[in-house]
């Protein structure tokens, strides 16, 4: 069968497919040096000399060694990293999958981390012109996501107003490992920020940032337990945002939880709610049970999708926590992929699959 | 609601040591000394992650004249193994020798400590039994500290704090882990932490109540830690009991587990079958707090996604305070399932109970 006849094919399918919105692409660097073109001369000269000053041993590597990091077929046909090729990425990713919509999250080159915080800003911007000049204005699919540096919240805001008017940045991205849990003041004016231009806050967990282990038990040996740290790390965010009072000051703010999993929002909801009757006096600012600002203001993104050993207690968890509060994403290119034909092992609802794969998403992002 | 019927094994119940100056007659002639030139007895050595006052630590009506709560055996007998009808209580001292960085010092303290509680509280009620405080700190002084005391039966397993230097997979542990499978003594986990790290990856939170509901994370780490270590491969009768962990979070962070082992299980070759199959086998969980609406579809759903019966051991969790008047159990369990968790779980996780039951 020729390739014409494929394509043709897959053509005739996908009208009758899902479109999909995809809340977690990953664009990707094809060397560190992309960066230069896009930061002023003072920080290129900076980054060239002084690299960048993070808060952990290795420099150039993530604390844990992964399996592979991305999916071994999605290196680009020159020999590119996975993720660095928009072309490749249009027919080996969007078209394949029925991408309506594709959210880029551009974990590059880690502005948060970089502990010189004029420098992080200076990063932080350079990626904004980046994911436009690389990636958007290439694939009209594609939203890109307003990086700032968390520990800089003036620069940061600054950042949010500049940007907030191109509707190609549909939210602001943050990092999840902030030296401050991230519910604290110090980091209100970015929510403020975030409200006054109705921009959503997305929140991806990265592979480094604050310098503090990435569980409470210390630092784990091995990537199967650093794994399992995302949902720890979003699960303090989520604990910290509530409970310090962050949906009662800011009544607009829309909060998005990518790649931190799901399953663990019921039972941490009873046990907030549970407790916080008991100590609500340490918390009087907090007007009702910490489950009600969470239906309220936080959705999740679902890869990756918790495979229960029963695959209808799924159905259970995702009731408790509503069909409208899952944002359907793959986390293509990475390695743990969560495919939209085979990912859900329960049968959903026509109207389910609509609400998880497409319309949630545009809701939260207005996405048009 | 109440407990239907005599004889439940309550496996977690607190006793405080009300200071230093109690644990003096127990010390030996150098720390005497030490306690006497340093004047170590002003030491406040009560864990941030239990004030004494806090509402969580000790529950309005369980709060003794003077001292802090758990100090009073009376109040013990009369409100928990009394009015729950206990055939056994284990208890479990929380104190700050597990926070110490002088590992002497912890090792002199947990030893003292331990004697302490046997004569002051297990000699004086047949119906107590207790854990072994050990000073983590230092894994071969904690392994010496279980050689010491598992002689005395009525000691039934070994207890250490949720946080401490290192996840406590790691090899380093192992000698205390070593000793304590030797014995038959499963390892106690308990919540709370010597906050070597903060409760989060992102640093530390402002309030108690934060760091309380955090505790999930740590023992969800902890497992995670003594699993992909292969501690479990290495010490096959070994049993651990995550104690005032709640267990509701167990079913989501292990379908997780499963997943992602099934990924990247070539890491460690030695961790054999899914993850929580292996946690099935080795750790049990205490029942209070039960996390969970108070409404028991829910719960019971809850605790069918645990698949076994078998990983529930009762507990009070008394003096702390996580249920009104004597309703220590939730509703809605069925008759089979409360006599599990309330005697026949307790029974074939401590070994030393059943010998004296028979």
């Amino acid at each position: 069968m020729s390739l014409a006849l494929l394509d043709r094919q897959s053509e005739r399918s996908s009208q009758t497919r899902l479109a999909v919105v995809d809340c977690d692409i990953h664009p990707t660097f094809r060397s560190e040096q992309d960066i230069l073109p896009y930061l002023p001369a003072r920080w290129r000269e900076h980054m060239l000399q002084y690299r960048r000053n993070v808060r952990q041993g290795l420099h150039g590597t993530l604390t844990h060694p992964r399996m592979q990091v991305n999916r071994v077929d999605a290196v680009t046909p020159d020999g590119g990293p996975p993720g660095s090729d928009v072309e490749f990425m249009r027919t080996h990713h969007l078209d394949t999958n029925n991408v309506e919509w594709g959210l880029l999250q551009a974990l590059q080159p880690a502005a948060h981390a970089e502990r010189n915080l004029e420098f992080g800003a200076a990063l932080a911007s350079a990626n904004n012109d980046w994911q436009i000049a690389q990636w958007i204005d290439k694939e009209p699919r594609l939203r890109g996501g307003i990086q700032v540096t968390q520990e800089y919240p003036e620069a940061a805001v600054r950042e949010i107003e500049r940007r907030a008017r191109d509707r190609r940045f549909v939210q602001v991205s943050l990092s999840p490992r902030a030296v401050e849990p991230l519910g604290r003041s110090r980091y209100w004016p970015i929510y403020e920020a975030c409200e006054r231009n109705n921009l959503p806050l997305g929140l991806h967990v990265p592979g480094f940032g604050s310098g503090f282990a990435s569980t409470p038990a210390g630092w784990p040996s091995f990537y199967l337990e650093e794994h399992q740290s995302f949902a720890y790390i979003i699960m303090g965010v989520f604990t910290s945002m509530v409970l310090e009072g962050v949906f009662e000051r800011f009544k607009g703010l829309k909060l998005v939880l990518v790649e931190g999993g799901f399953g663990w929002v019921p039972p941490l909801c009873w046990r907030l709610d549970k407790h916080w009757e008991k100590m609500r006096g340490e918390v009087p600012h907090l007007k009702r049970p910490p489950s009600e600002y969470i239906r309220e203001h936080i959705w999740f993104t679902t890869q990756p999708m918790e495979e229960p050993e029963r695959p209808d207690d799924l159905v259970r968890v995702i009731e408790w926590i509503g069909w409208d509060r899952l944002l359907f994403s793959t986390d293509y290119p990475h390695w743990d992929f969560d495919d939209p034909k085979t990912v859900f092992q329960i049968k959903l609802t026509q109207e389910q699959k609509r609400m998880i794969f497409s319309e949630n998403a545009k809701r939260v992002y207005e996405l048009s | 609601m109440r407990i239907p019927f005599a004889g439940a094994i309550d496996c977690d119940v607190h006793v405080t040591v009300p200071g230093l100056a109690v644990l003096v007659p127990y010390l030996d002639t150098y720390w005497r000394e030490r306690v006497r030139v340093q004047q170590l007895e002003r030491l406040d050595l009560t864990l941030t992650s239990y004030p004494p006052t806090a509402p969580l630590s000790g529950r309005a009506d369980w709060r003794p004249e003077k001292g802090p709560p758990g100090s009073d055996l009376a109040l013990l007998q009369r409100e928990a193994l009394d009015k729950f009808q206990l055939r056994y209580a284990i208890l479990n001292c929380l104190w700050g020798s597990q926070a110490l960085f002088a590992e002497d010092m912890a090792a002199a303290l947990c030893r003292a400590a331990n004697d302490w509680v046997a004569s002051e509280w297990l000699d004086r009620d047949p119906r107590l039994r207790a854990s072994i405080m050990v000073p983590a700190q230092n894994p071969e002084l904690a392994a010496a500290e279980i050689e010491r005391r598992a002689s005395d039966p009525r000691f039934v397993q070994v207890l250490v704090l949720a946080g401490l230097d290192l996840p406590l997979g790691r090899r380093l542990y192992w000698p205390m882990f070593r000793s304590a499978a030797e014995h038959g003594l499963p390892v106690a986990i308990h919540a709370g932490s010597a906050y070597r790290h903060p409760p989060s990856a992102s640093g530390w939170p402002s309030f108690l109540l934060e760091d309380y509901v955090s505790n999930t994370q740590l023992f969800a780490a902890q497992l995670a830690s003594l699993v992909s270590e292969g501690l479990f491969a290495k010490f096959p009768t070994l049993k651990i009991v995550l104690v005032e962990s709640g267990f509701t979070w167990l079913p989501a962070f292990a379908w997780k587990f499963n997943k992602t082992w099934r990924g990247v299980r070539m890491e460690v070759p030695w961790v054999a079958k899914p993850p929580f199959d292996i946690i099935r086998e080795h750790v049990r969980f205490t029942l209070q707090p039960v996390d969970a609406p108070n409404e028991t579809t829910t719960l019971n759903d809850a605790i069918a996604q645990l698949g076994s019966d078998a990983l529930l051991l009762f507990s009070s969790d008394f003096p702390h305070w996580q249920f009104e008047a004597a309703d220590v159990l939730p509703e809605g369990l069925s008759d089979q399932l409360l006599k599990k968790i309330l005697v026949d779980n307790p029974l074939a996780t401590y070994p030393r109970l059943k010998e004296t039951v028979a």
